[in-house]
C-alpha cells in the first residue's frame, strides 16, 4: 500500500530531478545561446565552439538528459516501491 | 517472455526489410549503369516500390479493434515507439527544408535545430510519463479527465484540430511536391498520389498500422538523408563522417566571406541590388498608379510586336504573371524589395550569433516556442500512449530522440558542405557552371544571373531555394541518379509518416473525443472503428483538397502551430500534472487568454507590421504562453479547489504502479 507520506516524499525527489534537468536543459540552449559571441572564440576541429553548441552539442546533452531522467526515475520508482508490476 | 520474443520478431522483420532495400538500391543502380534506365524509370520503381511496400504493412495491421485501432493495442516497444516517433515528427521541412534554412540564415537557422530537438527533454520528463499512466486515447481525454467537464474536451479538440489540420495540408503539399519533381507528374496528380499513399497506412488498421508502417518509413528516410552526405564528407575530406567533418567546411565559409566582403567586384553588384530596391521602393509609393502603368506597358510591347515574334511567349507569361491588383502588387513588390535589400547586404558570418539584442531575444523566443510547441504537438505526445508501460514512456522519448538526432545532427553538415560548394561557383565563367546547376535552374531551385555583365559568377548573383542543398547534394556528390531518386523517397517517406500521425489524431479528436464522448456515448465499439476509418477518408480527402489551392500561407501556418500549441496545450498540460491544486476556471481561463493573446499578436504582427521587442510572428507564443501560465495560477487560486476525486486521480498519474480509475480502458 502507498501511503499519503511516501507518495509525497517520492514527488519531492522527481520534482527535484526534474528541476536539476531543466536547468542543464536551459544552459545548454539559452545560456550558451546567450553567450555564443564568447564562445565561438574557441574553435575545436574547426567548430567555433558558440555555433557547435547550438548545431550538435546541446542536442547531444538533451538525449543525454533524457536517458538520465528514465534511469534516476527508475531507481527512485523501485526506493519507494511504485514501479510498475 | 512473450513480448521478449516479439521485440525479437520485430527486429527479425525489419533487418530483412532494410536488407531488401539495399537491394534495390544495389539492382537499380546496375540497371541505371549497365541498362541506361531512365531516370522517369527510376522514379516510379521508388514512388510506386515505397508505398506498397507501406500498403503491404498497412494490410497486414488491419484491424477492427478498439485499442489497436486508437493506441496499437499499447504494445509497441520503446525502441519501435522512438522510430515512429521520429518519422512521425520529422516532416518534410525538417527532410528537405531544414539544412537549406541553416545554409541561407546560419546562426539564426540553429532555433530550428534545438528548438524541434529540445522539446523531447520536456515531453520526457513533465509530460509523457504521466500521460500513459493516465492511458486514455487523446489529449481531450486527459483534459476532461483532469479538469471535469466538457468544456475542457472542447477546447482541446479545437485546439487539436487547428494546429494539426494546418500541419497536415502542408504535409500533402510537400508530397505533391515531390511527386511532381520525382515523376515531372502535375501537383494536383502528385497530391492524389500522396493521398493514396496516406490512406493505405493509416485507414485499415488505425494506429497500429500508422505505427508500422512509420517504422518502415523512417528506415527509409535516414538512409536516403545521410548517403549523399557522407559521400560528400568523404570527397572533402577523407572522412566518410560528415557529422564531425564538416568544421572544415564552416573555416573555408568564414574565411571566404570575409574575403567577398571588400571584393570590388562583389561591391559593384550590392550596389546593383540596391538600386532595384529602390526602383521597387518608388514603384511601391506611387501606387496604385505604377501598378496601372506597369501593366499598360506590358501591353503596348505586346502590341507592337508582330503576331509570330518568338519573344510575345515572354511577355504573354510576364502579364499572366503581373499582380492582379494594386493590393497583390502590393505583397508582391514588399516582398521582392526585402528580396534585394538583403542581397545588396554584404555577407554575414555564418557562425555569428544576432549581434543586436532584439535579434538575440526572437531567437531564445522562437527556441523556446518551439520546443514547448514540439512538447504540446498532439500527434506526437499521441504516440506515447502506444507504449506498453510508464516504465517504456520514459525511455521511448529517449529512443526518439536518438533517432531524430541522427537526422538533426547530419543537417548542420549538409548546410555546411552546401554553402562551400555553392561558395565554389564564385569566381567561376559562367559558360563553366557545372551541370547540377543548369538542371536546378530549370526548377528555379538556384538563380544565378549576370547583373554586371563581367561573364564571372559574384556571390551576390547566387539566389538559392532552401530545398536545393539537400535535394542537389547527390548529384554535387557525383552520385548516380538512383541516390538522387532515393533521397526523393525519403522526403516522400518524411511527408507519407507525418501526415499519417497527424490524419489519425484530426480523426480521432472527431470520431472520439467530439462524436462518441460528446454527441452520442452509446455506440458499439466496432461502430466507432468504423466511424473512426470514415472520418480518416474524409479528413484525408479535405485534407488534400485544401492543398491543392497551394496558398502561399500554409508554410507559414506551420511555424505558428507551435506557438500555438505552446501558448494553448503546453501550459494546462503540465499544470494539470504538476500542479495539483490546478482546477477548470484556471485552465479554461488560462488556455483563453493564451490562445486570444498569442492570435492578436500573430494578426498585428503579420499584418500590420507590429513588432514588440523584435519578436517576429513565427514567436507570436512568446507573451500568451507565460500569460497562460499566469492566469491560469491566479484564477485557480481564487476558485474553489478541484474536487476531492480529481486530486486522487492527480495522485494516481504521479507514480507509475497501478492502474489509474478515471481512465480506465473499456
Amino acid at each position: 500500500m502507498i501511503t499519503k507520506e511516501k507518495l509525497q516524499d517520492y514527488w519531492r525527489e522527481n520534482r527535484r530531478l526534474m528541476m536539476i534537468v531543466l536547468l542543464v536543459w536551459a544552459l545548454v540552449s539559452y545560456g550558451a545561446a546567450l553567450i555564443s559571441g564568447i564562445l565561438n572564440k574557441i574553435v575545436i576541429f574547426g567548430f567555433p565552439l558558440g555555433y557547435y553548441m547550438g548545431s550538435q552539442g546541446a542536442l547531444i546533452v538533451f538525449l543525454l538528459l533524457i536517458i538520465f531522467y528514465a534511469r534516476r526515475m527508475d531507481e527512485i520508482d523501485r526506493k519507494y516501491g511504485v514501479e510498475e508490476d | 517472455m512473450a513480448e521478449r520474443s516479439f521485440v525479437e520478431r520485430l527486429k527479425k522483420v525489419y533487418a530483412i526489410y532494410t536488407g531488401g532495400l539495399i537491394l534495390l538500391l544495389l539492382l537499380l543502380y546496375i540497371g541505371e549503369k549497365l541498362f541506361n534506365l531512365s531516370p522517369t524509370f527510376i522514379g516510379y520503381v521508388f514512388l510506386f516500390g515505397t508505398i506498397a511496400v507501406y500498403a503491404i504493412i498497412g494490410i497486414i495491421s488491419r484491424t477492427g479493434q478498439l485499442a489497436e485501432y486508437y493506441v496499437a493495442g499499447r504494445r509497441v516497444p520503446a525502441i519501435f515507439n522512438g522510430m515512429a516517433t521520429a518519422a512521425d515528427w520529422m516532416s518534410a521541412a525538417s527532410f528537405i527544408g531544414m539544412a537549406g534554412a541553416l545554409a541561407l540564415q546560419g546562426y539564426n537557422g540553429l532555433a530550428f535545430i534545438m528548438g524541434w530537438t529540445g522539446g523531447y527533454v520536456l515531453l520526457g520528463v513533465l509530460i509523457a510519463p504521466y500521460l500513459r499512466k493516465f492511458g486514455a486515447y487523446t489529449i481531450p481525454d486527459f483534459l476532461d479527465a483532469r479538469y471535469g467537464g466538457k468544456i475542457p474536451r472542447i477546447v482541446g479538440i479545437l485546439a487539436t484540430i487547428i494546429v494539426s489540420f494546418t500541419y497536415l495540408v502542408a504535409q500533402i503539399t510537400g508530397v505533391g511536391i515531390i511527386a511532381s519533381r520525382l515523376l515531372g507528374l502535375p501537383f494536383e496528380i502528385g497530391v492524389f498520389v500522396g493521398l493514396a499513399g496516406i490512406l493505405v497506412c493509416s485507414f485499415l488498421g488505425g494506429m497500429r498500422a500508422v505505427t508500422w508502417t512509420q517504422v518502415a518509413q523512417y528506415i527509409v528516410l535516414i538512409i536516403a538523408y545521410l548517403i549523399p552526405v557522407t559521400v560528400l564528407s568523404l570527397k572533402y575530406t577523407g572522412n566518410p563522417i560528415s557529422q564531425i567533418s564538416y568544421g572544415f567546411a564552416l573555416q573555408g565559409i568564414e574565411q571566404k566571406f570575409a574575403q567577398l566582403k571588400g571584393d570590388p567586384k562583389e561591391i559593384e553588384v550590392r550596389e546593383i541590388h540596391k538600386r532595384k530596391a529602390e526602383e521597387l521602393k518608388a514603384k511601391i509609393e506611387a501606387l496604385p498608379t505604377s501598378w496601372e502603368q506597369g501593366k499598360l506597358e506590358l501591353e503596348n510591347k505586346l502590341n507592337t510586336l508582330p503576331p509570330n515574334d518568338p519573344k510575345r511567349a515572354e511577355i504573354e507569361k510576364q502579364i499572366k504573371d503581373y499582380p492582379k491588383s494594386p493590393q497583390e502588387a502590393k505583397e508582391k513588390w514588399t516582398e521582392a524589395m526585402k528580396k534585394t535589400q538583403e542581397a545588396s547586404k554584404p555577407p554575414k558570418s555564418y557562425v555569428a550569433p544576432p549581434s543586436d539584442a532584439k535579434g538575440m531575444f526572437n531567437f531564445l523566443a522562437l527556441t523556446l516556442m518551439l520546443m514547448l510547441g514540439t512538447a504540446g504537438l498532439p500527434h506526437v505526445i499521441m504516440r506515447f500512449y502506444t507504449t506498453p508501460t510508464v516504465r517504456e514512456a520514459r525511455t521511448s522519448a529517449g529512443w526518439a530522440l536518438f533517432f531524430i538526432l541522427l537526422l538533426y545532427i547530419t543537417a548542420p553538415a549538409y548546410a555546411a558542405f552546401g554553402s562551400y560548394e555553392m561558395l565554389n561557383l564564385v569566381g567561376k565563367a559562367f559558360d563553366q557552371l557545372p551541370d547540377w546547376v543548369q538542371k536546378w535552374a530549370k526548377v528555379n531551385l538556384i538563380t544565378i544571373r549576370d547583373l554586371n555583365l563581367d561573364g564571372i559568377v559574384q556571390f551576390a548573383e547566387i539566389s538559392i531555394h532552401p530545398d536545393m542543398i539537400v535535394l542537389a547534394t547527390p548529384e554535387i556528390a557525383g552520385l548516380p541518379y538512383v541516390i538522387a531518386g532515393f533521397v526523393a523517397a525519403g522526403g516522400l517517406a518524411a511527408a507519407l509518416s507525418t501526415a499519417d500521425g497527424l490524419i489519425i489524431t484530426i480523426s480521432n479528436a472527431i470520431s472520439h473525443d467530439l462524436y462518441y464522448k460528446i454527441i452520442n456515448p452509446n455506440l458499439a465499439p466496432s461502430t466507432r472503428v468504423k466511424i473512426g476509418k470514415a472520418l480518416l477518408l474524409i479528413v484525408a480527402l479535405f485534407g488534400a483538397y485544401v492543398a491543392s489551392f497551394r496558398l502561399a500561407i500554409i508554410v507559414e501556418l506551420v511555424a505558428w502551430a507551435f506557438s500555438l500549441a505552446a501558448a494553448s496545450l503546453f501550459p494546462v498540460l503540465v499544470l494539470g500534472i504538476w500542479d495539483k491544486r490546478m482546477n477548470k476556471q484556471g485552465a479554461v481561463a488560462g488556455i483563453i487568454v493564451g490562445l486570444g493573446v498569442t492570435m492578436v499578436y500573430l494578426y498585428l504582427s503579420r499584418f500590420k507590421g507590429v513588432a514588440l521587442f523584435g519578436i517576429k510572428p513565427i514567436a507570436a507564443g512568446i507573451f500568451g504562453m507565460p500569460l497562460n501560465f499566469l492566469v491560469a495560477l491566479i484564477v485557480s487560486r481564487f476558485t474553489t479547489p478541484p474536487p476531492q476525486n480529481i486530486q486522487e486521480f492527480v495522485d494516481n498519474i504521479r507514480y507509475p504502479k497501478g492502474a489509474v480509475k478515471a481512465g480506465a480502458e473499456e
